[in-house]
């Protein structure tokens, strides 16, 4: 097969992106936190709409959406009797639908909106500075992470046991918003909002399996998600289609691969 | 015998707690000094987790105060600790992140908790006994000036909760310590024990174990589970009388060594 130039930088955005999705979704899966990453991306098309309505780059309206939601959770957390899981959903659901509602305003308006980029994502049209951007939050992000990773892996253990050991878990929980935050920013271009949780958690649930210490398993989790990138991308140019559904798809069938063979611990 | 003040390690008073509306603390009163042993005794429900959670700073009381002594460095070992199946995490790797280990004292440690060959093992394959003692091992590696236990003998055979309770008893002998633990029985932690605390929301007598175990509000509580553990209790008094000799050793050893150094 003869590589084009937009698929070699699909394949650079989509590993550039497993850097940190990869251990960002191993999070997600010790701490269960699957549902937290759904809304934040839901959330994050009410942010690209937020962007484009006011002028401002899309990537602001994302962070700022995703911090209002984080900060609206705490505040329904603590003030309501209704479980966190429902929470989640009501405000994932909040920021699709109002995302919608405001994209298709601007589009009555006569601004170009492709809805489907941001559903499903757009890898085939990553640009040079798409990669430079993305490439800059993801070393800043995976810098970060790295810091706080024993840490983050002690809350994910025991919370009260890492409380109780001084680690700082209100702030880490902050942090760890924060991060998520950005990689829904850059796993948006990949997968689109709709789909970005799985991007994150289907390879680690893969991983598992496999691994011996948390940190096998995010290598894992990052070798297995950016063969699905491949996979994927691999489908989407041979019949034509879609290429985040597609390397949604070929995520779940390496996990339903791993599922069969029995497990090696590495 | 009371500790000098100046061994207090930490201090609370009069704290209260309400959780949905019923009150699980009544201004109670607790304090453990270093080379001390205070166990709380109660039935459940009886506040005793609750106490230890506001003592740790897991959990603001709604009143009352609590003294801490500087840099008190705490090591709990909490009463459970489930660790989702989907975390690959090896028992020493557990251990680790207690903080930075050095190698030798790591093995030190285990050592002493007798778990050495878990160390490579999945945390969470080992029995519930075995997992007691790693969580043991987990608080001593941070070198704990107060050591926290909330029922640490749970899921352990009598015979292993015998050993578990003499362990910690020379622990406290060897660092010093001072060790705060829950149990629902106070017969089987009675020869390791130097204060007692019956809790019943509020605080129902506190003393010597001997003497807690006599006083009629304690009886109250207990007085149906002792009826029953009549043969139970008599096997722990010919037991008690040996501890006894252990523990009154190693007070004189710890006598000793200050006396060398």
């Amino acid at each position: 097969m003869i590589m084009d130039d937009f698929i070699l930088r699909a394949l650079l955005a989509g590993l550039i992106v497993m850097l940190i999705a990869a251990p960002m979704g191993c999070m997600v899966v010790w701490r269960r936190m699957a549902y937290f990453g759904d809304t934040l991306s839901h959330a994050a098309l009410l942010g690209t709409a937020l962007g484009l309505m006011l002028h401002i780059a899309p990537w602001l309206g994302v962070l700022a959406t995703g911090l209002s939601i984080s900060v609206l959770l705490v505040m329904l957390q603590r003030k309501s009797d209704i479980s966190t899981d429902t929470l989640l959903g009501i405000l994932a659901h909040a920021g699709l639908a109002i995302g919608l509602i405001m994209l298709a305003t601007l589009r009555e308006q006569g601004l170009r909106v492709d809805l489907m980029a941001y559903l499903f994502g757009d890898i085939l049209a990553v640009n040079n500075q798409d990669l430079a951007w993305m490439l800059a939050v993801v070393i800043f992000s995976v810098i970060a992470l790295l810091k706080m990773w024993p840490s983050l892996l002690s809350i994910a253990v025991h919370e009260e046991l890492a409380r109780s050991e001084g680690v700082a878990v209100e702030r880490m929980r902050f942090f760890f918003m924060l991060l998520m935050v950005l990689v829904v920013a850059v796993a948006m271009k990949i997968v689109g909002v709709l789909l970005i949780t799985a991007l994150l958690i289907i390879p680690a649930a893969s991983a598992q399996r496999f691994a011996g210490s948390p940190e096998s398993m995010a290598l894992l989790a990052f070798l297995f998600g950016v063969f699905s990138i491949a996979l994927g991308l691999f489908a989407s140019w041979q019949w034509d289609a879609p290429a985040g559904p597609a390397i949604v798809s070929a995520a779940v069938l390496l996990f339903f691969v791993t599922r069969v063979r029995s497990p090696v611990k590495m | 015998m009371t500790e000098p003040a100046t061994n207090l390690l930490i201090f609370a008073s009069q704290l209260c707690l309400h959780l949905g509306g019923r009150a699980v603390l009544d201004h109670v009163d607790v304090q453990v000094s270093a080379g001390e042993i205070v166990t709380l005794v109660g039935p459940n429900g009886s506040g005793k987790t609750s106490l230890i959670r506001l003592l740790l700073g897991l959990q603001p009381a709604d009143s009352g105060s609590i003294w801490r002594r500087a840099g008190l460095c705490v090591g709990y070992m909490p009463q459970r600790l489930h660790v989702e199946a989907v975390l690959p995490l090896s028992v020493k790797r557990f251990l680790l992140l207690a903080g930075k280990v050095a190698d030798a004292e790591l093995h030190a440690v285990c050592q002493r908790s007798g778990i050495q060959p878990l160390l490579h093992k999945p945390l969470q394959s080992v029995s519930g006994g075995e997992f007691q003692r790693v969580l043991l091992a987990r608080a001593l590696l941070r070198k704990p000036d107060l050591l926290v236990l909330d029922e640490p003998a749970q899921g352990v055979d009598i015979n292993g909760q015998q050993q578990l309770y003499q362990l910690i008893a020379s622990i406290r002998t060897e660092l010093g310590c001072g060790v705060l633990m829950v149990s629902h029985d106070l017969h089987l932690v009675m020869a390791a024990t130097d204060h007692v605390l019956c809790l019943n929301t509020h605080i129902c007598c506190t003393g010597h174990p001997e003497a807690v175990s006599r006083h009629p509000e304690y009886l109250k509580l207990f007085g149906g589970a002792l009826e029953g553990m009549a043969v139970y209790t008599h096997h722990h008094d010919h037991r008690h009388d040996l501890h006894g000799a252990i523990i009154a050793d190693g007070h004189h050893n710890c006598g000793h060594n200050h006396d060398h150094g």
